[in-house]
């Protein structure tokens, strides 16, 4: 099944179970979804539940959280993660804070779902990542799903659970291929074990792990190691125990994000593996991300601004070494 | 209109009057912080619309006390929350600015303005999908017509014809700058005219702002979409209690008080419905032991517990612990 299916999946069983879940967004209905992730739901549906709207985020996002007052499960898509600055007002004062400022007197059952980071030369204003930013913001759940099983499971929990969830999708996911196992119930919440290791913790998330994946088998030829890779998922809760289980038996961590270093959500993965498990690490933990410049368009300079397989494997190994490996 | 009617409303304006200045006084005492935006000489359209609007969905603005308690919300525990007390309607954790309760339709108690018209919308939306009848009414100031958010909706809810009131509280200030400096129309209903019906009324007249009110909810009912009020108002105040509104003359501010609408509905109460002097100053009294007993009852309740801080941020049963 491919990760666009898989989402799809989720928003077909969903909407079926609950006549209260509706999808809003530009593109999603008649024409399918900009990414084919609603496609073929009107048929199923209708257009009071594929709800094309304008080109308006502001609104797409604001009329959800009005929707979800109003008793609905909306599912807000917008094309993309630059274009979510156009609701930030409604995702940061409005859809992440209703609750709190009503002692828990309304709650707000939706999800946001859109797709970043680098796809293939779409330059600077469509090719960001924000989860850095959404992740600061209290009362927002981040999942971000780098995964096929997890994209269809995470989703699917995400529709149907009563706080407001932000749901990440990378651009050159959709047509990933994967194994959904629909019979064993995930915890969206709960880090992902991609491979386990002994010597290196390596972090990420979205794309990277793919990345990372394919980094792997020479960082570990290189240095005679083994790698354990975790996929984060869930962003914002973060699942420390995952990686403190893993820290604390590898003794050494990379934290791999296609984000901007300064600011990163990595950053933020390090600061708090050096302050809760210092004692036990063996070198200091390594951050591999984006440079700190707008994405450019020509295809090898959008490659230098990001990791690659070949940067990751050359950059860990070079660290490994440098640390006693 | 009826005379028990006409008698309730002047109750809530005269209490919605007291209650601010209860609150102004407080303010100054030190006894409520932070930004506080009195409706004083508001209150014939706070409280004739939100009494028009009984039943159906009302979002407001930061500007929401005198709504909220039109809307049935308690006195005492509106004041609770503007002293943050726990005993306030968001457990003191939201303020003057942020009053809510669902199970009433109201919805705030927004502080971005023109933030809560997009929300409106998708209530609306909600409300025509599952079939419900009373529609959605969603109440800005002149300011908020000029933002991006209120065009959206004006082109979404008519687009989808939702059964939605637009009331444009048109007070010709956008904060301490006069609308005409800020836009070229005086009447922003001349925004909405390309959009959906419009109409337009006095907002110093509480039994106008109710007829016109009741009138526009008819219609929105009907599932041809979206109306538009603009209802002209004075606010007597400054914006805020940090702003000394000196931005507008003696002059102008004497003409805006001989329009005074509580002087008027007392009026109209003695020369129209018959109401005694007795029962028109038992009435006054009434709200004025409300407003005493919501102090006395603010300024006695607890302060939030420590523990208050992290409540309310997710729904327990979603299983969302921060690790």
């Amino acid at each position: 099944m491919l990760y666009r299916e898989a989402l799809n999946r989720a928003l077909d069983e969903t909407m079926e179970m609950d006549p209260d879940v509706v999808v809003l967004g530009e593109d999603v209905g008649l024409y399918g979804g900009s990414y084919r992730v609603t496609e073929g739901l009107v048929a199923k549906y209708g257009e009071r539940r594929l709800i094309d709207t304008p080109i308006a985020e502001l609104s797409i996002v604001g009329n959800a959280v009005g929707m979800a007052m109003g008793g609905l499960r909306p599912v807000a898509e917008i094309m993309t993660a630059n274009f979510s600055l156009l609701a930030f007002d409604q995702i940061v004062n409005h859809m992440s804070k209703l609750r709190y400022m009503s002692a828990g007197k309304i709650t707000l059952p939706m999800v946001v779902r859109f797709p970043q980071g680098v796809s293939r030369q779409l330059a600077a204003q469509h090719s960001e990542s924000y989860e850095q930013m959404l992740c600061a913001v209290p009362g927002l759940t981040v999942f971000a799903a780098g995964d096929v099983n997890y994209a269809y499971h995470a989703l699917k929990r995400a529709i149907l659970m009563d706080d407001p969830v932000i749901f990440i999708e990378h651009e050159l996911l959709y047509n990933k291929k994967g194994e959904v196992d629909f019979n064993t119930e995930l915890d969206p919440f709960r880090a992902r074990i991609v491979k386990e290791g002994e010597d290196i913790t390596i972090i990420s998330y979205l794309k990277m792990v793919d990345d990372v994946m394919e980094a792997v088998p020479r960082i570990e030829e290189g240095l005679g190691v083994s790698c354990e890779v975790i996929d984060l998922c869930s962003l914002n809760p973060i699942d420390f125990e995952t990686i403190a289980k893993s820290v604390e038996k590898s003794g050494r961590v990379v934290v791999v994000e296609e984000d901007h270093r300064t600011g990163g959500y990595g950053s933020q993965v390090v600061s708090r593996i050096c302050e809760e498990l210092f004692f036990t690490l063996d070198a200091p933990p390594l951050r591999i991300a984006g440079e700190d410049v707008p994405i450019p368009y020509n295809r090898s300079l959008e490659l230098l601004s990001i990791p690659t397989p070949d940067k990751i494997a050359v950059q860990i190994t070079e660290w490994g070494r440098k640390n006693g490996l | 209109m009826n005379k028990l009617l006409a008698e309730e409303i002047y109750y809530y304006m005269v209490l919605g009057r007291r209650f601010e200045y209860a609150a102004k006084e407080h303010y100054m005492r030190g006894d409520i912080s932070g930004f506080l935006h009195l409706d004083i000489g508001q209150e014939a359209l706070s409280v004739g619309a939100v009494k028009a609007f009984e039943k159906g969905d009302l979002f407001s603005t930061y500007r929401e006390h005198v709504m909220a308690i039109a809307r049935g919300m308690e006195p005492r525990a509106v004041m609770a929350e503007l002293f943050g007390r726990v005993t306030g309607v968001s457990r003191g954790k939201g303020g003057s600015m942020h009053l809510f309760d669902p199970s009433r339709f109201f919805y705030g108690g927004d502080a971005i303005v023109g933030g809560q018209i997009p929300n409106a919308v998708g209530c609306a939306y909600a409300r025509k999908y599952r079939g419900e009848e009373d529609g959605v009414m969603v109440v800005f100031g002149d300011g908020a017509t000029n933002g991006g958010a209120f065009f959206e909706s004006l082109n979404i809810a008519s687009t989808w014809r939702l059964p939605l009131i637009f009331l444009c509280e048109n007070n010709r200030y956008a904060i301490g700058t006069e609308i005409t400096r800020v836009s070229p129309f005086l009447h922003q209903a001349e925004k909405a005219a390309p959009y959906m019906p419009t109409m337009e009324v006095d907002g110093m007249d509480a039994i106008a702002v109710y007829e016109t009110v009741k009138e526009a909810q008819k219609e929105i009912q009907k599932g041809r979409g979206p109306i538009f009020i603009e209802a002209f108002t004075c606010r007597y105040e400054g914006h805020s209690m940090s702003d000394p509104g000196n931005y507008r003359s003696p002059q102008e501010m004497q003409i805006c008080k001989s329009k005074d609408p509580i002087e008027r509905m007392r009026s109209v109460l003695l020369e129209k419905f018959g109401t005694d002097k007795q029962m028109v100053e038992s009435l006054e009294r009434r709200a004025e032991k409300a407003v005493e007993e919501a102090v006395e009852f603010a300024a006695s309740s607890p302060e939030p517990e420590p523990t208050e801080l992290y409540e309310d941020i997710f729904c327990k049963r979603c299983g969302n612990v921060v690790s």
